[in-house]
Formats: C-alpha cells, structure tokens, sequence
C-alpha cells in the first residue's frame, strides 16, 4: 500500500468538542461519528484500499460547507470530499484522522438554459442526470464516463474525467464553464463565468484534475451541445490484437475523428456478452466500436469510408448496428465490461495509462506477456482512440501475495506507459494510488512546483493531503528501493518484502 | 523547416544571471503582441533564436514545437499534411510565434465551436523563476497525472515561466468551407447565431458585422451541404472575411479609437451602447469602439456575466483587463510567486500586482 508523508490530523483535537461545533449548524443526523455508520464510507471504488475516517459530514447548503472548511481550518483538521465514491486511484479515501466532506445531498439542477446552452448543477448531480435534464430541449452533456449513471459532476471536475465521446469532444476540462468553490478556509470564491473566457490566469485548468486537494466545489456550470441529427456504430473483430489496435491510428490518420473509438480484447468480450447478452463476436481476439455521428449524409459516408477501412487493414467481420436498439447494445457491453470482466475473478484491479496511438499493439503485446510473466490474468477494454488503456488485473485478495502481485504487475504496466512516451494516467486521477508511480513521470523539481501550486490555494495542507503529488523525498526512497528497474517482473515483490 | 536551433541552455542561462543579479526580464517572441496587455519594463529576453519543430506525427495528430518557432512555419507545416491548428490563432504580423501565441491565449472565429488555444494544449516544458526547466502534460491525448500546469500557461502572458516548448492537439482541415451571409439586424442576428449553435451543424464562424450576419459551415462535403440547406442565405467568397476578421485587419479595427473586447455570454442581449460594434464566436465575443469611460463599459459587461479587456489604443496605464475579485487576486498573486518568487518575467503586464 502506498504511503506518504504523516499529515496533520483530528488525534489531537477533542473529539466530543468539535463534534459539537459541528452540530451548531449542522442536524444531528449529518455528522456521523460512530463507526458501524463511518463503514459505507471506508473506500472508493478502488476497494483494496480502506480506511475508517474519523468523521463524515453531509452538509446541504453553500453556506454549511462554508461553515465546515472554516471550522477545520480554524482546528487544522484535514478534509477529504466525497462524490459518489466511484473513483478508482482512491482519491476520495478518507484519513484516519480527518473529516469526510461528502457532497451527496447537494443534488439539483439549478438550471437548464436551451439559449446559453448551458446548465448550471450543484456538485453532488450524477454525470448521466445532466444530460437526462437536457435531453427535451435537443442537447445533452458530452463528457460520459462509463460510471455515467453513477458519479458526480463534483468528482468529474475534481478527476478531469473522461468517456467515450471525450475523442471527439474533450474531456471535463473543455466542457466546464464555470466553478463555485469553497477555499480550505472557508471562503466562497467562483472561477471563470459564463462567458468562454475570464481575465487572469486560466484556473479552470487548474482546478480540474485537482483531485479534491485545492478547494471544495459547490456549483458548476457546465456547456451542453446539440445532440447529434444520427449516430452509428460500427463493430470490428479482429483475430489479432495487434491488428486492431493498428486499425485504431488508421482510422484518425484518415481524417475521420469519430465520436467514439473503443477497443476490447476477447477476454473482456466473452465477459461482456456473457454479462449483458450484446451480441458480442465471442471468438474474437478483439473488437473495436468505432461510432460516428453528424447529419445523417455524412454519418453514412464516414460509415462506408471506416468499415473499408477496417476490412483493409485485416478486420475478419464489421458488423453496422442495425438500428438504435443494436447500437444501444452494442455499447451497454462497452460501458459495463469493467462489472463484467469483475465476475471472472474474486477481485479485479483497473489501470489507467496513456500511450501515443501508435504505440498500442506493442504496449498490449506487452502487457500479455507480463500477464503470464505475473501468472495473473488481464483484460482490455479502453478508449482506444485516446490511447488510453485500462487494463483489468484479475485477483484474489484472500490468496497470500496476489494483491501485492496485482499492484506490482499494474506498476509495470504504468512504467511501460511512461517509456513509451505516455502517462500513468488519463482519467482516473492518481489519488493515493498511484503516487509512487509519479515519481517515475516527474522530477523532484517538477513535484516541488505542484507542491507550490497547491500551497497557493491551500496554504495550510488541509484538503486531501497525501495524494497525488508525492514528496520528492518520498521519491528519492522509492526510487533506490521498492522499484530497482534491475530487479526482473515478478521478483519485485519478493526483492520488496 | 530543419533550420531549428535548441537553446534551452542559453536560455536557461539567462534566467539564472538574472534571479542572481535581481533583473527582470521582458519575454520577446516576434514582438507582433507587444501591445498586448500592460507595458512591461525589463531587459527583453529574446525566445525567437529557440525554434523548430520537434516531433510532428500526422497520423498522430500531435505536434511539438519550441516556443520561438514562426507561427508561419508551423501552419505550412501542418497545412502541407492536411492540418491545422484549430484554434485560428492571429498572427498580427509576420514574426508571430509559437510561444507568443500560448502566452496571449487569443483564439481565432472558430473558436466557439472547436475550442480555444488552451483547449488544444497537451504538454508543456518551462523554466520557472527558479531556473528549473519543468516538464508538464505531454504528447498523448489525456493526461491527468498533477496539476494541468501547461494549460496554465495559456493566457498567463510570459508571466508564470519561459515557455521552452508546447504540444499541441491539431486536426484535420476541413474537406470543405463555405460561408453563408444575410442582411439583419443585432438582435435578430444575436438571436439566430444562437438558434443555430444549439442545432447539430459543423459551424466554424459566426460573426455579424454591424449589417450583415456570417455563418460560416467546414466539415465534410456532405455535411456542409446539408447545413447550407438548412440555413439558406447567400453564399459568398468570403475566405477573406474570416481571415480578416483573424487578424483583427478589417476596417472596423482600424478606429484610433480605444478597442475593447467584450467576453460575454453569447446568449447576452445586444449591449446598451450606441458605440460602434463587430460581434464574433456567434455573439460571445463583442469587439467595441468606444471612448466611453472604462468603467462604464466594465459595468455594463459584468451584468451580462462578462469581462472587458482594453485591448488595443486607449491609455495603456490604466486597467487592461477586467479587474479581479479580491480572493481571486490573492491567488493570482500566490501563484505568481509559486512559479516566480523574484517576480523575474513580464512583471505587471497582465496586472499591475503581479
Ligand atoms: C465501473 C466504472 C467505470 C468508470 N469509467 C470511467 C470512465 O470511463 N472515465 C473516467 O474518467 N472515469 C471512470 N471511472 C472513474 C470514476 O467514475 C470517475 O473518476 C468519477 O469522476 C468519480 O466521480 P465520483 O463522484 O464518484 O467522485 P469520488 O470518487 O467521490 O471522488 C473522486 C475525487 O474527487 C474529489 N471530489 C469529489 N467531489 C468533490 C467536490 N465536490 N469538490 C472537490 N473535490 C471533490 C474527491 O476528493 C476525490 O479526490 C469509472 C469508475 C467505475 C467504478
């Protein structure tokens, strides 16, 4: 399990004292204390790190909020917010000595504006709401993470998440038009506005993919776009990786840029169909969905112009969904194969590196050979026009070592990315789990300039400290030890203890 | 194209002799946006010397470019492959370069609809105050791994850090262009420039010059098509317009008179001035002519939920751009000394305290 540097923390305050602070303005039922009730709040969606945090707290109002982070800073107690928990590097797991700040009941649509195209949502709002809210009127919210129905605008903006329209149209960070956070002191601040641009520095940039450690949002404004006259999806098998993944820079090198272009191995789609019935191509090595959108003209053309391309370049099928029914299917397997691929294995653990496109087929060659290297299974499902992998580890905890094997061979995996020209993560965040892996990413200056980024918008260290950004010190061990690059795959865990 | 020098270490060099000796310094690209912002005062540092491309892969949609290159060179570069930047960067002049074009952040007609300079960075290496050459973001399409500190240097105007080189996200130019044009008033120009944006057409320009109103379509020939279709209207030769309008050389920019532009939501309603007007990015940007007081002009903008920035003439000793909030100036300054404790680059050119 990574760790970091100790934090300040609640073991030296007077617990009975601060709760009561608390519950000045705050309902008894919204500060929560004892443990059996602390539990649902242990972990994030990356469950094999847990932690019992020292309170929850579940404001309702700007003003609680507000309320809250000026207690804590007043006490210097750390603060960890919480979406929905669907994260997957931990970034929302508590602090044995801190408060969790979870932003659940703040769940309305303040607005839709048909005219601004813009909507206007408290935090808390599931991704797939939005677009739910904005479908009468023509347009929806581009963004769709495939934990869409589940996590929070709050937790997209904080991790810049993506999905698998983001290809064509960006991520979190190109859609959000405006921030209303709350500073780790307490105060109420709003970063860029309802206009494509604000005066100073771009801090929108900054605040997303700040991981919850730079201020709490309350309101965010996102931009919603028309939706699309058609959308189509092609499906692609392949006997060969490889190949597919090949295919994959073909199809942008060709000057199409489609909506989505996803890539799963066999593995994740006999898991797919055998969960949701897609009507996968079981004996596939690989399929890729490629979808197109536009008017109805150019879907057709681009459509045609892609599925030659793909029997080129050695698809041995490309099937053209037959109708909305087909299409809605045929993604249903895309959006739940990480559930799916979890039914094959007591435990399964996802990456997240990004790779230059033309790197793909020797990276996934890569990746098969430290599976069996490591004895553990692993499954590809990813958004592949991106290059951004997400290869599923499959584990048992309860066997002795393979949890340590699993985060040994994920690792490699990240290591490899880094080598090949990419980065340990596209979407997930690095939250507390892949903070050893940023020393490999970054120099010890480079992590002493985000150090002094995060001191300007919190100076005293109080939001989620510990994550994402290690010490450079804590690198330095790191470096000289756990991860010797001389010690063979498969040896580090025993070489590390 | 190979006619590119690496002097990251020269450069470096510099940064250093100044933090020692206590110099600032004024970051000179091809000096084409000196104009831009605030006057500075410090020994200029010329980036143009650092140039050329490093890595363009078309098949990639990737390329990375030291910040001194000509912006010329890197359009001809990208064009002769069948791309482009798509952000329609102006060039304001020959000598326009790459790292200029970062650090001003200004965004061509395309703007709203494909995105904006910022909206195109992948990575960025920098030396900050401190001498330390950083490496942020990089080549690949997603990256989440720290703070997005590359992005950070769009629009910052040379005052976080030198910018030794950017990557940018580039795209396909358009199989086909055309521009469509009609007679009407501001606001029932206002008003169709956002019917249109809220329906699924490859709009690339939405501008209304005072007279008339510009849609201008790029995609695929048959999507283009089918959005003439639905919008009707004269179809002009009107590549000119558009470039024109890039490069702020219509007659409208050529007033003595203090230019402004207006960042406003693009559903606002027609401003409450008489004062000469040129709307662009579909009614969110609004360029105006006018000697009227700033702070009636920077009041009237804030209730539209906007800013304005004094963009060219004008004095330049008064506020540039559209004042900040007090927290919000704290932080701005806090991250100035997190990247530049001793205040070395473009002191006071986007805001007197920084
Ligand atoms: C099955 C599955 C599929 C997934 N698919 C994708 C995918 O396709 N693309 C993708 O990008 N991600 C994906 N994820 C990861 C995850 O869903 C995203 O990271 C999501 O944005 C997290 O949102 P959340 O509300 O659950 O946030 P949480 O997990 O609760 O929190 C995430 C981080 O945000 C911070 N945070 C949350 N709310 C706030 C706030 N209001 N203010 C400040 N900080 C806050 C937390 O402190 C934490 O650091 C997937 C996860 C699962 C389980």
């Amino acid at each position: 399990m990574p760790t970091n540097d100790p934090v300040k923390g609640a073991g030296k305050i007077d617990t009975p004292a601060l709760v009561k602070a608390l519950r000045q303005f705050l309902p008894n039922a919204a500060v929560i204390t004892e443990t059996e009730a602390l539990r649902p709040y242990e972990c994030d969606g990356l469950s094999a790190y847990r932690q019992i945090p020292w309170a929850v707290v579940l404001p309702e109002t700007v003003e609680q909020v507000c309320q809250v982070m000026s207690l804590c800073h007043h006490w210097q107690i750390p603060v960890v917010a919480r979406g929905a928990a669907t994260g997957l590097s931990g970034g929302a797991l508590p602090l044995a000595d801190g408060l969790l700040l979870s932003l659940a009941k703040f769940n309305r649509i303040l607005n839709i504006d048909p005219i601004a195209r813009t909507a206007r949502v408290e935090p808390g709002v599931r991704n797939l709401a939005i677009s739910q809210a904005a479908n009468p009127y023509g347009l929806y919210y581009a963004p769709d993470p495939s934990s869409q129905i589940a996590c929070t605008i709050g937790g997209n903006v904080a991790e810049n998440s993506g999905g698998v329209h983001c290809l064509k149209y960006g991520l979190t960070v190109h859609n959000v038009l405006e921030l209303k956070v709350v500073t780790p002191d307490g105060h109420l601040t709003t970063i860029g506005g309802p206009a494509l641009d604000s005066p100073g520095y771009d801090l929108l940039a900054i605040m997303n993919g700040s991981e919850g450690m730079l201020g709490i949002l309350v309101e965010v404004l996102v931009k919603l776009l028309p939706c699309p006259e058609r959308a189509q999806v092609l499906l692609a098998a392949f006997d060969d990786v490889e190949r597919a993944a090949a295919a994959v820079g073909e199809i942008i090198a060709a000057g199409i840029i489609p909506a989505g272009l996803e890539m799963m191995d066999g593995l994740a789609v006999r898991a797919a169909e055998d969960f949701v019935h897609a009507g996968y191509p079981t004996e596939a090595a690989a399929i890729l969905l490629c979808e197109i959108d536009g008017t109805n003209e150019e879907v057709s053309d681009h459509i045609r112009r892609a599925r030659d391309l793909l029997l080129k370049k050695g698809a041995t099928e490309v099937r053209t969904a037959q109708d909305d029914d087909e299409r809605i299917r045929f993604w249903k397997g895309r959006k739940s194969a990480f559930p799916a691929v979890g039914r094959l294995a007591p435990d399964y653990y996802c990456m997240d590196g990004t790779v230059p496109r033309k790197r793909l087929p020797e990276v996934l060659t890569r990746i098969g050979a430290l599976s069996r290297e490591y004895d553990l299974p692993v499954a590809n499902v990813f958004h592949a026009g991106d290059g951004n992998l997400h290869p599923l580890i499959l584990y048992d905890a309860n066997r002795p070592g393979e949890l340590r094997r699993a985060e040994d061979f994920g690792a490699d995996i990240l290591e490899l990315c880094v080598r090949v020209g990419g980065t340990i993560t596209g979407e997930h965040g690095v939250g507390h789990e892949k903070i050893h892996q940023m020393c490999v990413q970054f120099s010890a200056a480079e992590l002493e300039q985000f150090h002094r980024v995060k001191a300007a918008f919190d100076p005293s260290l109080l939001l989620n400290p510990g994550k994402a950004i290690p010490q450079p010190k804590h690198c330095a061990e790191y470096r000289t030890l756990a991860r010797d690059t001389l010690v063979p795959p498969g040896e580090r865990s025993k070489a590390a203890g | 194209m190979n006619s590119g020098q690496d002097l990251s270490t020269e450069l470096r060099e510099h940064v250093l002799q100044a933090a020692a000796e206590d110099k600032r310094l004024e970051l000179l690209g091809g000096g084409t946006k000196r104009f831009y912002g605030h006057p500075t005062t410090g020994v200029p540092l010329e980036i143009s010397g650092h140039r050329g491309v490093v890595t363009y892969e078309p098949k990639e949609l990737v390329m990375t470019v030291r910040a001194g290159t000509p912006l010329a060179w890197v359009e001809q570069a990208l064009a002769s492959e069948g791309q482009m930047l798509p952000f329609e960067p102006p060039h304001l002049g020959d000598r326009a370069t790459v790292g200029g074009t970062l650090a001003c952040g200004i965004s061509g007609p395309r703007r709203p609809f494909t995105g904006a300079v910022r909206d195109f960075v992948l990575g960025a290496r920098i030396i900050n105050g401190r001498g330390d050459i950083l490496r942020f973001g990089g080549e690949v399409m997603k990256n989440v791994a720290g703070y997005d500190t590359a992005r950070l240097m769009a629009g910052s105007l040379g005052t976080l850090g030198v910018v030794l080189d950017v990557s940018f996200k580039v795209l396909p130019l358009p199989e086909r262009e055309l521009t469509l044009s009609r007679e009407c008033s501001q606001p029932q120009a206002l008003a169709e420039m956002n019917r249109l944006a809220g329906r699924p057409l490859p709009l690339s320009g939405a501008c209304y010059d005072g007279r008339r109103l510009h849609i201008r379509l790029s995609g695929s020939s048959l999507a283009v098509a089918a959005g003439k279709n639905h919008i009707g209207g004269d179809e002009g030769h009107s590549q000119q317009l558009w470039q024109d309008l890039r490069e702020l050389s219509l007659p409208f920019f050529n007033s003595p008179q203090p230019l402004w532009r207006l960042s406003v939501p693009a559903s606002a309603p027609p401003l409450e001035c008489t004062d000469k007007q040129f709307l662009d990015w579909g009614g969110a940007q609004r360029w105006l002519v006018s000697q009227a007081p700033p702070e009636s002009i920077r009041t009237m903008v804030e209730k539209l939920g906007g800013h304005a920035t004094l963009f060219r003439g004008g004095t330049r000793n008064q506020r540039i751009f559209h004042p900040l909030s007090q927290p919000l100036m704290i932080l701005h300054q806090r991250l100035k000394q997190a990247f530049d404790p001793k205040g070395l680059f473009n002191s006071g050119r986007l805001f007197p305290e920084l």
